[in-house]
């Protein structure tokens, strides 16, 4: 099966029906994409397919072959994704296990929404899980973000 | 800088390039011998010549890598710790790395006696260590400066990691051969706090880079050449063993390399996750469910009530608490109920396990290095030290890491040596929410009499439910008399108890069969619920203000009352709010901090909203303000998961929850504000990671008995 991941093209021997997730993990190595639930119920392992948040555990591998896979690694070269600047100022983390799901929904968000409102916000991460907590500052860092992709 | 100094640094730069891994100083301390906790450090940390290198190395290229004792799992110890030594060392913050130690008995927590982190003890537990660490390097550095420009030590300054004296001056790389060669002082004096630059100053991460573009490594992450992955089918009741199975189906599929029995079932081990998922699911096993096999909340709770009419174990004592019943002018009479909780980190349980002949390596999110250590060694027939544990970082601890029994851990060694390769054992989320080690479910039945004036006079409480330490290693330690103190701390050490001059604390701890564990806060999670839900029940019995009431039984008792003000002040407490919303206040201690929360809720369309917590904290010298911030916020959500949402169900000895669709926990849009007030204080450290738990559910509860007149005496809270 032939997938192309954060622009480089990979052929991979994996069913059909095995998620994107342990593709990108156990096939192509790229761990930054996590597992949390398996039912797409805690975020952790959303990437980009096209440019649109997926969550990669339900995502059959079959389902990507065309598709271009944008994952956490691949969201920018740096860490200078003004998501991932946001992240940085405003402390966001703490274990840090959801974050990458965290962040590729927020870029996904703003992607599409110069401007997102709180509610906004509230609708496009409510399907990422944190544990720790870390609710208030995510909520703040996109609109941090928002403001950086601007400038 | 002049020639000398430029040649110096070119030679270093040189040697450095050549090792590879620049100059290191290499040197340890001795245990702080008397600690924030109260009374002296347990000898347990063995007599044998500690780690070189034990605390950091100061690279050619002028880096300062701490070696973190404890692990990191989202509270920020990365930051904190790292904090203690660049301050006495005066190092360039910039410059900074920090890696986890590995296992080795100099690494011993300072109080309990092994490698761990718990008991939201880090910071204080390690203030005078990792401060010692740091001045020792500095006069190391320093010594070797003096002795290079022939200047006296005294003469040297140190800032921002260059040490300079008259014209002369060098970065701390230049100088780290030199130190490397020289004897460190057997005392080094520690910076007074006024001259403190780094303690108390609010500092942001050190691990934000790695964990912001997916590079940070958990246990889950971890990848070598060879490596394989399992995944185990567990008894479906605790205690069940398996009867027979078949694994031929599994065997079949592809990718499924091996179908291995261990002690905890059977594990399908494979070339990657999802092909020893499939196998998992595949096994035909046929289970002895054994004694538990009836297990039941409902006859649970049944049990626990008629046991709360027994005399049980006495936890605390004092006067004659019936008699003074008897002459009350009114009394009251409450059961409290909380649930059995899944921990629920979001990284699922996993270990990673290579074994050779001579030696055991392990990668691992754990929270207790020597337990696993052991119980490793046990199982592969080596000795501790030939045990390697690479801590990794955690996906979330908040207990479930920390298993006296190492389950996780000795499952994962027990895999990899039936498979005779090396696996990485790898939990379900299912298995994690099944997997029991839970925070255990608790009846508190509580009799209170107060006095004319509304104030208690008696207080008669019978506390029921599971000891956490009983039958673990601990228990020699931490259990006396059968009081497991962490089943009544909160009630039985309570400053409310204290000002009664009858009252009675009765502990029964039933065995169930079901694993049980701390839980972030531990005991604190149900008594904080309890006994802030009991003092508003007789303030607003009393007709009394809920603030003012405390205000009363806490009169001797200055950082109580200091926290309780704070955030009855910061909250505007007494001021008007939106219609349709009320405030509730909650006050406890736990791990040496005092939480005040004020909570203010609303209900909408039959649902409890939370719009906002304000937090005091008095945690004593607060190392870094920023983390504190954040745990209490932290605290606080993990809190709300329990007040709002989890819980765990038993039928036909089953759990009946699986996952986040039913293990129901908090989510952004249920976030409240939350604003944390720290109190100015040069008090010894606390914690922080926990205390910020225990008073929410009793805030949102005594805000919604404000607000609707409902007294909810469970968790999680259910409007009639």
């Amino acid at each position: 099966m032939k997938l192309t991941v954060n622009g480089t093209a990979h052929e991979v021997d994996a069913p059909p029906d095995m998620p994107l997730l342990w593709v990108l993990r156990d096939l192509v190595g790229l761990t930054g994409t996590k597992f949390g639930c398996g039912m797409a119920q805690c975020g952790a392992c959303t990437v980009h397919l096209d440019g649109t948040a997926m969550r990669s555990c339900v995502t059959p591998a079959a389902a990507a072959a065309d598709k271009s896979v944008t994952t956490i690694e691949g969201l920018s070269p740096d860490g200078s994704h003004p998501v991932q600047r946001a992240w940085a100022e405003l402390d966001v983390v703490q274990c840090g296990y959801c974050q990458s799901g965290q962040i590729m929904s927020a870029a996904a968000l703003i992607a599409t929404n110069a401007k997102p409102t709180d509610a906004d916000i509230d609708s496009a991460l409510s399907g990422n899980l944190c544990r720790c907590g870390t609710y208030l500052r995510i909520r703040a860092a996109v609109h941090r973000a928002a403001e950086l992709s601007k400038a | 800088m002049n020639d000398l100094s430029n040649a110096s640094r070119r030679k270093f730069l040189k040697a450095g390039a050549v090792v590879g891994g620049g100059l290191v100083i290499a040197f340890t301390v001795p245990l702080a011998r008397r600690f924030a906790g109260g009374g002296e450090a347990t000898p347990a940390a063995p007599a044998t010549a500690p780690a070189a290198n034990a605390f950091l190395r100061v690279g050619s290229d002028d880096s300062v890598t701490v070696l973190i004792a404890h692990s990191e799992m989202g509270q920020g110890i990365w930051t904190a710790l790292p904090m203690l030594i660049a301050e006495e060392l005066d190092a360039n913050w910039s410059r900074v790395r920090v890696e986890h130690a590995p296992a080795a008995p100099v690494y011993a927590h300072t109080v309990f006696g092994m490698q761990m982190t718990g008991g939201s003890s880090s910071t204080w537990s390690e203030f005078e260590r990792y401060r010692q660490a740091g001045a020792t390097a500095r006069a190391l550095l320093v010594q070797a400066a003096a002795k290079q420009w022939g200047v006296a030590p005294a003469d040297c300054r140190v800032e921002n990691g260059v040490i300079s004296s008259g014209s002369h001056s060098a970065r701390f790389g230049e100088l780290a051969e030199a130190a490397n060669a020289l004897t460190a002082p057997e005392k080094v004096a520690l910076k007074e706090p006024k001259d403190w630059k780094l303690i108390g100053k609010a500092t942001k991460r050190l691990d934000t880079p790695e964990k912001i573009t997916g590079r940070a490594i958990f246990g889950m992450d971890v990848k070598f050449d060879g490596l394989l992955t399992a995944v185990v089918a567990r008894p479906p009741v605790f205690g069940a063993t398996v009867k027979s199975y078949d694994a031929a189906k599994a065997k079949a599929l592809p990718g499924v390399r091996a179908v291995v029995q261990v002690p905890s079932g059977i594990a399908v081990v494979a070339d990657h996750f999802w092909a020893a998922k499939q196998g998992r699911d595949a096994l035909a096993v046929e289970w002895d469910l054994g004694p538990n096999a009836k297990l039941d909340t409902a006859a649970l709770k049944a049990e626990f009530q008629r046991l709360a009419d027994t005399p049980g174990l006495v936890a605390a004592e004092a006067g004659d608490p019936a008699a003074a019943l008897k002459q009350a002018a009114r009394t009251l009479k409450a059961d409290y109920h909380v649930p059995y909780l899944a921990h629920a980190p979001m990284e699922p349980l996993n270990a990673t396990v290579k074994i050779d002949p001579d030696r055991c390596e392990i990668w691992a999110g754990t929270q207790f290095q020597t337990l696993d250590q052991m119980v490793a060694a046990q199982i592969t027939g080596l000795k501790p030290e030939q045990v390697q544990i690479h801590t990794t970082f955690l996906g979330g601890g908040f207990g479930r890491r920390a298993t006296p029994t190492s389950d996780f851990v000795s499952e994962a060694v027990h895999v990899a040596k039936a498979a005779g390769q090396p696996v990485k054992t790898v939990w379900t989320r299912e298995d994690d929410v099944r997997g029991g080690y839970y925070r255990p479910a608790y009846l508190h039945r509580v009799q209170i009499g107060v006095d004319d004036k509304g104030m208690p006079s008696a207080w008669q409480h019978a506390v029921v439910g599971q000891s956490i330490l009983v039958g673990t290693p601990m228990e020699p330690m931490m259990v006396k008399d059968g009081i497991d103190a962490t089943s009544v701390e909160g009630v039985a050490d309570s400053p409310y108890l204290k000002g009664i001059a009858a009252h009675r604390v009765d502990m029964h701890s039933p065995k169930t069969g079901i694993p049980v564990l701390w839980w972030r806060s531990v005991g604190h999670s149900h008594t904080a619920f309890v006994m802030e839900g009991l003092i508003d029940e007789l303030a607003l019995a009393a007709k009394q203000d809920p603030v003012a009431y405390r205000r009363a039984l806490l009169k001797d008792h200055p950082r109580h009352l200091g926290a309780l003000n704070l955030a009855a002040e910061k909250a505007g407490w007494g001021t008007p709010l939106p219609k349709g919303h009320a405030r509730g206040i909650a006050l406890h201690e736990s791990f040496g901090s005092i939480v005040a929360q004020v909570a203010e809720v609303s209900v909408q369309d039959g649902s409890i909203r939370v719009h906002r917590v304000t937090c005091a904290v008095d945690c004593g010298i607060a190392v870094n303000p920023a983390g504190i911030v954040a745990q209490l916020e932290s605290g606080v959500a993990f809190g709300l998961s329990a007040a709002l949402h989890s819980r765990l169900d038993f039928q036909e000895g089953r759990v009946q929850q699986s996952n986040f669709h039913d293990y129901v926990v908090l989510r952004l849009g249920e976030m409240p504000q939350v604003d944390v007030h720290i109190v100015p204080s040069t008090e010894k450290p606390g914690g922080v990671g926990e205390p910020g738990t225990p008073p929410v559910a009793p805030a949102v509860a005594n805000a919604l008995a404000a607000l609707t007149g409902q007294r909810l005496r469970e968790l999680p809270l259910r409007l009639a």
